[in-house]
């Protein structure tokens, strides 16, 4: 069975690579990290990392996605494989069908909610729901004993539904990938359009008794006036390394497979730019006209700066729907759960295609196969994240398993792959033969000083983002860390840091200075869950590092010279 | 708003939404290549 497919169109391509940068952070997490570094000012080291790190990480996995595609290779480990002929290579690999299956696993439970909350808008759920009202809703629906519809595990049974539906779509082949791409990704843009025309024209004129200083471009203006001297704060410029690393989906594995289909004498280079600089238009101009100007003008900016982050989208934003009228309001939060939705799914399905593009090369699987297998490893590996949880005093909900695989798969482990490619590509496969890769077939002419910044920039500042989170130190704050460096005070790391979470020292401190013997308990609990959670992961990573041992024993033996 | 506010809003919306639709509107006009069906030799 062999495992030729191909793009359709090369739209249908681009939106989908599109689609596959594009998420939820491009609506939560850009306008967050941009109001709490510097505003406008935040833009400028967003937009130098984006040309120094993002588009170099673009060009490389699409050049080496399409050069392992020439020898019939669709998944990371024999890509890189393709590239050097060391074996450990093929095991760094691993990390591109290893990430995407446990990311998958949280990331289409977060899916599942923008689905189940485009049902909730439409039949009125919110309807004269106060503030606190809908935050509970949320967590109620989090909580699955507890049902918000009459129907029993509600969170479930759409996590089940949500799970089907990629599957589904993903045994369809590149042909589903394309056109559920060609369908999302401009409904995705229109909703955006509507709710930021929205955002930019509400002015005052939705300031209450409660928020009499309610205003949208106060909001706006937060976001964008810039703060100059944030420029000099280290802390600003790795949390900007970040949210470009992060939004455009590099580290994956996700663009390589999806470039491994690109036809050989086909150009990557304009494709690249092409989706890397749409993900930038979802982000930059959509992402910061909906979610600040509107909650600004409902509930002012003193609010926002209190409240602003992901949490906003399910536990703010359906009340201020609900300002609009009964039919606005249904109107809009199925345009704003649909964006999410279609934001998600795009993504959700480029995680699929590594592992079917593996067992498809490797295995002869089919596709079908291939699929259905990606779905029952998913909902394995998900459904702990959806049922492992702790109700915290107050109601919210500690997702304890979500959370540590997306610390462990969903941030550090792209940055590990994405250095290891990184230097791959740029000094083992080599430069040369590397910029002669970006070029061939290229429809525009990438200046030619990307190949020394691909050499030298791009991994220099993978490593300062890997090393800051490694060492990251006492509340993020770098100025304090380095003057206190050097003035022989020594460095005293957070318990966000990556070595610190290694350990759960904030955990086993919160354990340690517990003197309530129910909190102790929980605490303990949550230990337990998160050593399990681990496990699983491990157990993962090694299955996949098996079967590639396998399939590289198979290949062995069908092509000794191999 | 601020004049500030206001100008890098200006500038940044005009370099994020030109770039991209200049990309764009490069691909829909750039045809495809003809196809090359070889394999080449592994490494």
């Amino acid at each position: 069975m062999s495992n030729n497919e191909a793009w359709g169109s090369r739209v249908g391509l681009i939106l989908a690579m599109a689609g596959n940068a594009v998420g939820l952070g491009n609506f939560l997490r850009f306008p967050a990290q941009a109001v709490s570094n510097g505003g406008g000012a935040f833009i400028i080291p967003y937009l130098v990392c984006f040309l120094l790190m993002g588009i170099p990480l673009l060009l490389i996995e699409w050049s080496s996605g399409r050069y392992g595609g020439k020898f019939g290779h669709h998944s990371t480990p024999f890509i890189l494989d393709s590239m050097d002929r060391r074996r450990f290579w093929k095991y760094l690999g691993v990390f591109g069908i290893f990430t995407n299956l446990a990311v998958a696993a949280y990331y289409c439970y977060i899916e599942s909610w923008t689905m189940s909350y485009v049902y909730h808008s439409l039949a009125g759920t919110f309807d004269s729901m106060s503030q606190s009202d809908v935050a509970v809703f949320f967590n109620n629906y989090l909580n699955v004993n507890t049902s918000t519809t009459g129907l029993p595990y509600e969170a479930v049974i759409f996590y089940v539904f949500c799970l089907l539906l990629n599957t589904w779509i993903l045994s369809k082949g590149l042909k589903g990938v394309e056109r559920a791409a060609k369908i999302g990704m401009p409904l995705l843009i229109l909703f955006g359009i509507i709710l930021a025309v929205r955002g930019l024209t509400l002015g005052t004129s939705a300031a209450s008794e409660e928020f009499p200083n309610a205003d949208a471009m106060a909001g706006l203006n937060y976001l964008w006036e810039p703060q100059f001297d944030s420029l000099s704060n280290p802390t600003v410029w790795l949390n900007a390394a970040g949210q470009i690393f992060f939004t455009l989906s590099v580290g994956m594995g996700t663009v390589h497979c999806y470039a491994a289909y690109v036809r050989s004498k086909q150009d990557v280079a304009l494709n690249a730019m092409s989706a890397g600089w749409m993900n930038e238009f979802v982000e930059v101009v959509l992402g910061s006209l909906i979610v600040v100007p509107i909650a600004a003008g409902y509930l002012g900016l003193d609010w926002i700066k209190e409240n602003a982050g992901f949490g906003m989208a399910f536990k703010t934003m359906p009340y201020l729907f609900e300002q609009w009228g009964p039919f606005l309001s249904a109107f809009a939060g199925m345009m704003w759960f649909g964006l999410l939705f279609f934001a998600g799914i795009t993504s959700s399905l480029a995680m699929g295609t590594p592992w079917q593009g593996f067992m498809r090369d490797e295995f002869n699987w089919s596709r079908e196969k291939s699929a259905w297998s990606f779905g029952a490893m998913v909902f394995v590996l998900g459904i702990p994240t959806v049922l492992v949880y702790q109700v915290l005093p107050g109601g919210s909900i500690d997702q304890i398993v979500f959370d540590e695989y997306d610390n462990w798969a969903g941030t550090v482990s792209l940055f590990v792959f994405a250095l290891a490619e990184t230097i791959l590509f740029a000094w083992v496969f080599g430069m040369e033969k590397g910029w002669k890769e970006i070029n061939e077939g290229a429809d525009i002419r990438i200046p030619k000083i990307y190949k020394y910044i691909i050499k030298f920039v791009t991994p220099v500042l993978l490593l300062a983002v890997f090393l800051g989170s490694l060492f990251k130190p006492l509340k993020n704050d770098w100025q304090s860390a380095l003057s206190g460096l050097f003035s022989g005070q020594g460095w005293t790391l957070d318990n966000s840091s990556v070595i610190k979470q290694l350990f759960v020292s904030d955990l086993r401190e919160k354990i340690a200075n517990a003197t309530d013997a129910a909190e102790k308990l929980r605490l303990e609990e949550k230990l337990v869950y998160t050593a399990c959670a681990r496990t699983l992961l491990l157990m993962v990573f090694m299955g996949v590092c098996f079967l590639v041992y396998k399939a590289y024993l198979k290949r062995k033996s069908n092509n000794p010279s191999a | 708003m601020t004049t500030a506010a206001l100008i890098t809003i200006i500038i940044t919306h005009t370099i994020v939404i030109s770039t991209c639709t200049y990309f764009f509107i490069k691909v829909l006009r750039t045809p495809l290549k003809p196809e090359d069906e070889e394999t080449p030799e592994e490494k």
